[in-house]
């Protein structure tokens, strides 16, 4: 244990209820911080906003693969039934492509979703077991009742005092360290 | 609006009954759906259902492996009846699944706040019941070791798969929807296993939440990839559900087959199912609120909207009957009356004349109030739609396949042990399956119910 160093990561304030954390959020950003974070037992509408984090790329990367997915079950009916191995039945057309459409529709909705769930679990970096912030005792609360605000220690506005100060004045109820350890 | 209309809060108005009882806050919530993971104990009526359950698992195992043993000879099917039980329950299964996707994509994308209580078990009931759909044309093959050769891959034989064929199409689609039914489940889970993660006190609890939830922890940025994701998952599972059923009904209506080849099938599927996949949430909800004391949480709000959805889809399901007689007496085709006429006279009118008791007639009585609130009259009647819809699935694929064009090729058909043993040991592993996920993961969806409490505004004043 003693060959721990622990630096520290942040600083956290809890809230009691959405609208404080809120408030918070928005004051926050017009101080000028910029690297804080908030966490919440649900989503919150207009918090993500509040953070500065408009814009995720998940419903491009959606896109991609529904496309993807589409083009490769197209694709792979045609080729398998024009060109790898054609069977003239009849003079029918070989490339009858009403036939392919349930599987070409089946595959760009499986290729969107999968693209859905692994960009947005790979852009949340997840999985990641260990964060700083499971190091405050307090901080299971926010997957039940309480609604908390970090104030990251690499925001250059940051200073433990001073940013700890900021959050009891935005009516945090409780302040802790976030503490972590390498 | 009137001079005689009553004052809004007369009593003649009849209030909605909540979505949520009143008095919760994210506390009380969140304890009680995870202490029924975390900390109940197992109870004897628990027990006696999973092992009753297990039993049934076992004779399904049985079955099966008998039914590797000697081949599918050892049920009722012959030519021309190629397709019995097996294909009946497939169709069934897969379409009491509908009903999950329908409730969590569809109310969803709607708006329907009533959903959120009851959106983690359904879909859990449609991953169960596409696990037990699939089995079936798994083993009607005969050779389930062979079953690879439905995917196109690459093998020394130099073919493919038949793509202008729907059982191909149907690959496709099972496999796509039970694919995205099961990470529409585990999207919807993340935030609720970091729950469960968070209240743990045992340490294999712990451990084995912390590794499924991934190190989720709430933070405002993944809420707002999350709530992207899910309403694209939503926007996504719409249109599939619909195509299931739809490229199911096409196994049935690309053949010529009379009773099988018209239009109205796949409308008339797809409502099928979702009628028989309410009957089957109801099935479970009315148990599950009353074992667990959820009744605050599943109230007489949903039992009635559900019954609601059930008597809507029941009246389609109605239509596409009755579109059936039409159109063949309108088309004057001769095969097609003849069909007709089988269903009402043939040797299997009476499983007809029972669909039409347990899937129109019975149903009816959900226009009265007093039955749509009667929890125990709601349970016989989900029990008996769901007999009436796996009659209809036994009409459509046995009369049509007995009487076909030419009397030299008419046969009959009735079910062997093998095909009820099996039958029931799905009815087993999927009841199992529900028993476990019960006691398993959170059956009802905490971080949702968390927003609706915010919602409802319950929180701020009794909160703290």
């Amino acid at each position: 244990m003693t060959e721990h160093r622990s630096h520290l990561h942040g600083v956290m304030g809890e809230f009691d209820t959405p609208e404080q954390l809120l408030a918070a959020a928005k004051k926050a950003r017009d101080a000028g911080y910029k690297h804080f974070d908030a966490f919440t037992p649900f989503p919150i509408e207009g918090l993500s906003q509040a953070i500065g984090f408009r814009w995720t790329a998940v419903p491009l990367i959606t896109l991609i693969g529904g496309i993807g997915g589409g083009l490769t079950g197209f694709g792979l009916e045609y080729w398998c039934s024009a060109i790898s191995y054609p069977i003239n039945v009849a003079g029918r057309p070989l490339n009858s492509w009403p036939a392919f459409i349930p599987v070409t529709f089946e595959l760009t909705v499986l290729g969107a979703s999968i693209f859905a769930v692994v960009g947005m679990i790979a852009l949340n970096k997840l999985p990641q077991p260990y964060h700083p912030v499971f190091n405050v005792e307090r901080f299971a609360a926010a997957s039940t009742d309480k609604f908390f605000l970090l104030i990251e220690a690499r925001d250059p506005k940051f200073d433990l005092s001073g940013s700890a100060r900021f959050l009891q004045e935005a009516s945090a109820k409780h302040v802790s360290e976030v503490k972590d350890e390498e | 609006m009137s001079a005689t209309q009553p004052p809004l809060n007369s009593p003649q108005i009849r209030r909605l009954d909540p979505v949520l009882a009143p008095g919760h806050t994210y506390a009380s919530v969140t304890d009680k759906i995870a202490s029924a993971v975390l900390t109940r104990p197992l109870g004897l009526g628990w027990l006696a259902g999973f092992t009753l359950t297990f039993t049934a698992v076992m004779v399904l195992f049985i079955s099966i492996a008998w039914l590797v043993i000697k081949g599918v000879g050892i049920w009722g099917i012959n030519i021309p009846i190629g397709w019995g039980f097996a294909i009946v329950n497939f169709v069934w299964w897969i379409g009491i699944g509908h009903a999950g996707t329908l409730i969590s994509a569809i109310l969803y994308l709607l708006n329907q706040k009533w959903r959120t209580s009851i959106n983690r078990f359904a879909e859990a009931m449609t991953l169960f019941a596409v696990a037990c759909a699939g089995l079936f044309p798994l083993i009607h093959t005969g050779r389930p070791w062979m079953a690879y050769y439905m995917f196109p891959y690459p093998s020394t034989m130099g073919v493919w798969p038949q793509f202008r064929s729907p059982l191909i199409w149907d690959v496709f689609a099972v496999s796509t929807y039970g694919t995205v039914s099961l990470l529409f489940w585990y999207v919807g889970l993340l935030p609720d296993l970091a729950t469960l993660r968070d209240r743990a006190k045992k340490p294999w609890q712990q451990y084995i939440f912390g590794l499924l939830s991934m190190g989720w922890r709430n933070s405002a940025r993944h809420w707002h990839r999350y709530q992207s994701a899910y309403l694209l998952l939503a926007g996504l599972a719409t249109p599939l559900v619909l195509s299931v059923h739809t490229v199911v009904s096409f196994d049935f209506s690309v053949a010529i087959v009379p009773g099988w080849h018209t239009t109205i099938f796949p409308p008339y599927f797809v409502a099928g199912a979702i009628y028989s996949g309410f009957a089957m949430v109801l099935t479970l909800a009315i148990p599950l609120r009353k074992a667990y004391g959820m009744e605050d949480f599943i109230t007489m709000r949903h039992l009635e909207n559900m019954a609601k959805v059930m008597l809507a889809t029941g009246l389609i399901v109605a239509y596409g009957y009755f579109i059936e007689f039409f159109m063949a007496y309108y088309s004057g085709n001769k095969f097609d009356v003849f069909l007709a006429n089988q269903r009402l006279h043939g040797p299997y009118s009476h499983f007809y004349f029972a669909l039409i008791l347990c899937n129109i007639l019975t149903p009816q009585l959900l226009w009265i109030e007093k039955v749509r609130r009667n929890v125990v009259a709601l349970f016989i009647m989900s029990l008996i739609i769901n007999t009436g819809m796996w009659l209809e699935r036994f009409v459509i694929v046995v009369i049509s396949l007995t009487r076909d064009f030419m009397p030299s090729a008419w046969g009959r058909y009735s079910p062997t042990f093998w095909d009820y043993s099996t039958f029931i040991g799905t009815l087993g592993l999927f009841t199992m399956l529900i028993f476990l996920f019960v006691r398993g993961l959170p059956a009802i969806a905490i971080a949702e119910m968390r927003e609706l409490v915010a919602h409802e505004g319950h929180a701020t004043k009794d909160h703290q």
